[in-house]
């Protein structure tokens, strides 16, 4: 037990500063610290705010992380940190502290991809990753399909949005319909009193000569586009807006292409572990179809607890542990940001 | 004692280290897009040029702008991270402080204006008396455009690079141009001589005892920045 590496992990990709401390698969600690109230009233994350709140946040968050988990940080092994992709703004503060840290206790940094962790910080939850799996990442920043021969080294994309990712749909869908900032559990909370088959919202994306071209690849703007027309055509017309029906059909219209994708994509590529991870992976309906649809086909789900599903420094600490781990060299302590990081590359 | 000195306001993203007598060695990386990717590296080579290891600090001095933000952000956290990772008091220092300490310790006597780039047509200036035993700010930071600081302000010395950026309104141009980590070392050490030592075991220095606190002089507001809301949402 106490050979296996003991990790800390930084994220500020976005509007969480996250901390996380692993030990091997084990997971001690995930602290996070979030600005999202601070962006409410911009519908959406405003970089420099986020910024901001990251600096004030980085050290308290890791003093509390510590303080929670009872590591001293002169124990640790090694520090992680997310090198990319992200906001830039917001990536420079979580780098550079996890830099400073580095520096000061004499450990080894390693930069790691925000993607990459995502499937990752499901080893502390439900153990190794079959190798290959196939990993489904749907968030307000990013929808991908990733077949994950090894974590720590080799990642492949299938497919993306070639749009919108699959949050951001659901955050401009709610506005549409006069629910809050952040979308996704508004959405999920409205469409739980509706009707899914109501309205026959378009898929993306999936059919013809679209999934010959863009067979694992990803569209929201039409659907998007398409509710926000049908809402409009009712006002006009001076009707109600049935919005627990038109976020319950909106919902499955995007649940539906993305499990049917991720199934077809484990078919395809013989896999038969499918881990989903991001933000929208909560979505209490994408949890229930995905279920429904891999027990069918005999594919093993894993989706981690929503915690952990949303950004988290336990997600970069547990990447962090299986790089030392898998003997894989640490970063330069000059690693750069990379806001537009591929998720092809795992280390910085 | 062996103090750091970290400062990336200015287009330098530069290192000092100070034994109490002398600057012992100095770094700085002029590169206005990558302080990230440097200070770290220049904190390492310093200590090593001065044969020290990280855990031989003894006090961590930032400079806390007014400073481009993504950059000042980088140097902020970088002294507050190292200085809590090993248990040391960190303070703040006004950046252009260091750059009217540094034409101070050139010999400059008299008036002097500090004026660095803001970006976006603008500059953060403030004057400054320079006496026989130390530059004193008389005015408050402030952000405007080079041409709106006040007439009998502009025909002034300046250093910083306020002059460069915008010759017409600042016409006398004068050293230093960026802060250097070895000024900012050299006055924190005063400060520190000259003042009343904080409160015993205070980890986190806060404002006074000749110190600025540790947040950053951001001098606008985020609201007041042309940054659209990013497409990203907050859902991971
Ligand atoms: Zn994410």
């Amino acid at each position: 037990m106490s050979d296996e590496p003991l990790v800390l992990g930084i994220e500020t990709s976005c509007d969480e500063t996250g901390v996380g401390i692993v030990r091997g698969q084990t997971l001690l600690v995930d602290t996070v610290a979030s600005s999202v109230e601070e962006h409410a009233r911009f519908g959406g994350v405003v970089p420099e705010v986020a910024s901001r709140a990251h600096l004030e946040a980085m050290v308290p968050t890791i003093e509390r992380a510590c303080r929670e988990a009872g590591v001293r940080l002169r124990d640790l092994d090694a520090i992680s940190v997310t090198a990319g992709p992200g906001l830039a703004g917001a990536l420079l503060v979580g780098v550079a502290s996890a830099k400073a840290l580095a520096l000061a206790l004499g450990t080894p940094i390693y930069g790691v991809n925000h993607l990459a962790s995502h499937v990752a910080v499901d080893i502390v939850e439900h153990g190794p990753l079959p190798e290959p799996t196939m990993a489904m990442l749907v968030s307000g920043g990013h929808s991908s399909l990733l077949l994950v021969p090894d974590v720590t080294n080799d990642v492949r994309s299938l497919g993306s949005t070639m749009d919108d990712a699959a949050g951001e749909a659901f955050d401009k869908v709610a506005r549409v319909l006069g629910l809050p900032f952040p979308g996704g559990p508004h959405v999920d909370r409205a469409a739980r009193e509706g009707n899914r088959i109501a309205i026959d919202f378009p898929r993306g994306l999936t059919t013809g000569r679209d999934m010959e071209r863009h067979r694992f690849d990803f569209s929201f703007s039409g659907l998007k586009t398409a509710v926000a027309r049908w809402v409009e055509t009712r006002q006009r017309a001076g009707e109600a807006v049935p919005v627990a029906d038109v976020a319950a059909s909106f919902q499955e219209a995007v649940v539906d292409v993305l499990t049917r994708k991720a199934l077809l994509a484990c078919k395809e590529h013989d896999v038969d572990h499918l881990l989903i991870g991001g933000g929208v992976a909560a979505n209490s309906r994408l949890r229930a179809l995905a279920e429904e649809r891999c027990a069918k086909a005999g594919v093993t789900l894993r989706v981690p607890r929503p915690g952990l599903c949303t950004d988290n420094g336990a997600m970069v600490a547990a990447l962090g542990a299986q790089m030392v781990s898998k003997g894989r060299d640490p970063s330069d302590l000059g690693l750069p940001t990379d806001s537009s990081m591929p998720v092809t590359l795992v280390q910085a | 004692m062996l103090l750091l000195a970290i400062d990336t306001s200015t287009t330098a993203i530069t290192v000092g280290l100070h034994d109490g007598s002398s600057v012992v060695a100095e770094a700085a990386t002029l590169d206005a897009r990558a302080h990230a990717e440097h200070l770290a590296p220049n904190i390492r080579d310093v200590l090593a040029s001065a044969g020290a290891e990280p855990g031989d600090v003894t006090d961590v001095v930032v400079g806390i702008g007014p400073g481009p933000f993504t950059g000042l952000r980088v140097g902020i956290v970088t002294g507050r991270t190292f200085a809590f990772a090993l248990g040391l008091p960190v303070r703040g220092l006004t950046s252009l402080d260091a750059i009217a300490h540094e034409a101070w310790l050139g010999g400059r006597r008299g008036e002097l204006v500090v004026a660095t780039d803001a970006r976006r047509k603008e500059v953060y200036a403030a004057a400054y008396v320079l006496g026989d035993d130390r530059a004193d700010r008389v005015t408050e930071p402030a952000v405007s455009r080079a041409g709106d600081l006040p007439a009998e302000t502009r025909g002034l010395p300046t250093a910083g690079r306020g002059p460069t950026l915008y010759a017409e309104a600042l016409p006398h141009a004068v050293a230093p141009l960026d802060v250097s980590g070895g000024a900012l070392a050299d006055l924190a050490v005063r400060r520190l001589r000259e003042t009343a030592p904080a409160p015993g075991g205070l980890q986190w220095v806060d404002p006074g005892h000749g110190f600025d606190g540790l947040e950053p002089l951001y001098l606008r507001r985020p609201d007041a920045a042309p940054a659209p809301p990013s497409t990203k949402s907050t859902l991971g």
